[in-house]
């Protein structure tokens, strides 16, 4: 049991490390008096917006487009939120509507 | 007295930005604490970890680190390679959270995907204080993930409703998000460079691995866009 505990701590501690470690390091290589170099203001101006892209694709990793259902819940979902956004531009409607109706589709047309 | 009014207005003009995201936080957030609950763990160590680990993929995937007992070391790697996206997140808002002063540490720690999300593309009109709203929106973020901890983890399993689908509130908050950079940006290489990257790096190395090799790729893309500029630049 108390092996147990000093592994569930040394577990969580490996863990913090890991999550300071990464968000903290590209400050560090880059401290706030120094003047940012040009190319780090460039990709500050660069790199989100790819980065979205990435995470995109990163939530829909696991999808299958080549067995039932061929990905069609979050293809039409992304669709109807694509279309709701361009059109109202609502954040909340947007997010809101696209969960529900994948929630839909999946609770019953696509089980 | 001034002092607490601009809080206050940095608060009102913080607060709807983070609505998409105490959606999200609290089902994800819930998701987690009832899933650390089913699987043994008490309430002390999932408000731990949404405290002080607080990465939300990272968490997921830490439940099969208790489950398993995984040697720390192997931990460590694992954590570093699934949150290796955040160095980007870093090299983003190097200059951005410049002058952000005593808030800086804490802005930087709590930088997830989500907040991220919302604080690179955020311009804050000029009467407000920016430290403050990237503050408020950041600290509020982070009370939505760790109430719906705490409260996923003391509901359990008394939800009655099938919950399936619902965490993809994220995919469709980073959906919106995508949108709302492509409208607000002429230039489209730095999208489309990152999804077609991401892409073909998931069918090369598959869904498991993909996200460090993604990374190298869209670096890589973007820095040889840096130097055709540079180069351009000074021949005029």
């Amino acid at each position: 049991m108390s092996y147990n505990i000093i592994s569930y701590a040394l577990i969580t501690l490996a863990m913090i490390l890991a999550t300071v470690l990464t968000r903290f390091l590209p400050f560090l290589f880059f401290p706030a008096g120094k003047k940012t170099p040009k190319y780090v203001i460039y990709l500050g101006n660069t790199l989100p917006y790819a980065t979205i892209g990435l995470l995109v694709v990163y939530c829909l990793r696991g999808v299958s487009f080549t067995a039932h259902p061929y990905g069609l819940p979050e293809v039409l979902s992304i669709a109807v939120i694509a279309v709701l956004h361009i059109w109202k531009g609502n954040s909340l409607l947007s997010i809101g509507g696209g969960t529900a109706l994948y929630m839909v589709l999946i609770q019953t047309f696509f089980k | 007295m001034e002092n607490q009014y601009k809080k206050m207005e940095a608060l009102k003009y913080a607060f709807p930005k983070t609505l998409p995201i105490m959606a999200g936080y609290l089902v994800l957030g819930a998701a987690f604490g009832i899933l650390m609950r089913v699987n043994g763990f008490g309430i002390f160590w999932a408000l731990l970890w949404s405290v002080f680990v607080y990465a939300g993929s990272l968490q997921y995937l830490g439940i099969t680190f208790f489950t398993a007992l995984v040697n720390p070391w192997y931990a460590l790697f694992m954590s570093v390679m699934l949150n290796a996206r955040h160095l980007f997140y870093g090299l983003s808002m190097v200059d951005q959270l410049k002058d952000a002063g005593r808030f800086r540490p804490y802005l930087i720690f709590s930088m997830t995907d989500e907040t991220f999300s919302v604080l690179c593309s955020e311009q804050v009109p000029d009467h407000l204080s920016r430290n403050w709203v990237y503050f408020f929106i950041a600290a509020l973020d982070q009370l939505y993930w760790v109430f719906g901890t705490l409260a996923g983890a003391i509901a359990g399993t008394m939800i009655q409703f099938d919950t399936a689908g619902m965490d993809f509130a994220l995919t469709a908050l980073f959906t919106v998000i995508f949108i709302d950079q492509w409208k607000s940006r002429k230039d489209h290489r730095p999208a489309c460079i990152g999804v077609i990257s991401s892409v073909l790096c998931v069918m090369l190395f598959g869904k498991d691995v993909f996200i460090v090799p993604a990374m190298v790729v869209i670096i890589s893309v973007i820095t040889i866009g840096y130097w055709k500029t540079k180069d351009k630049e000074e021949r005029i």
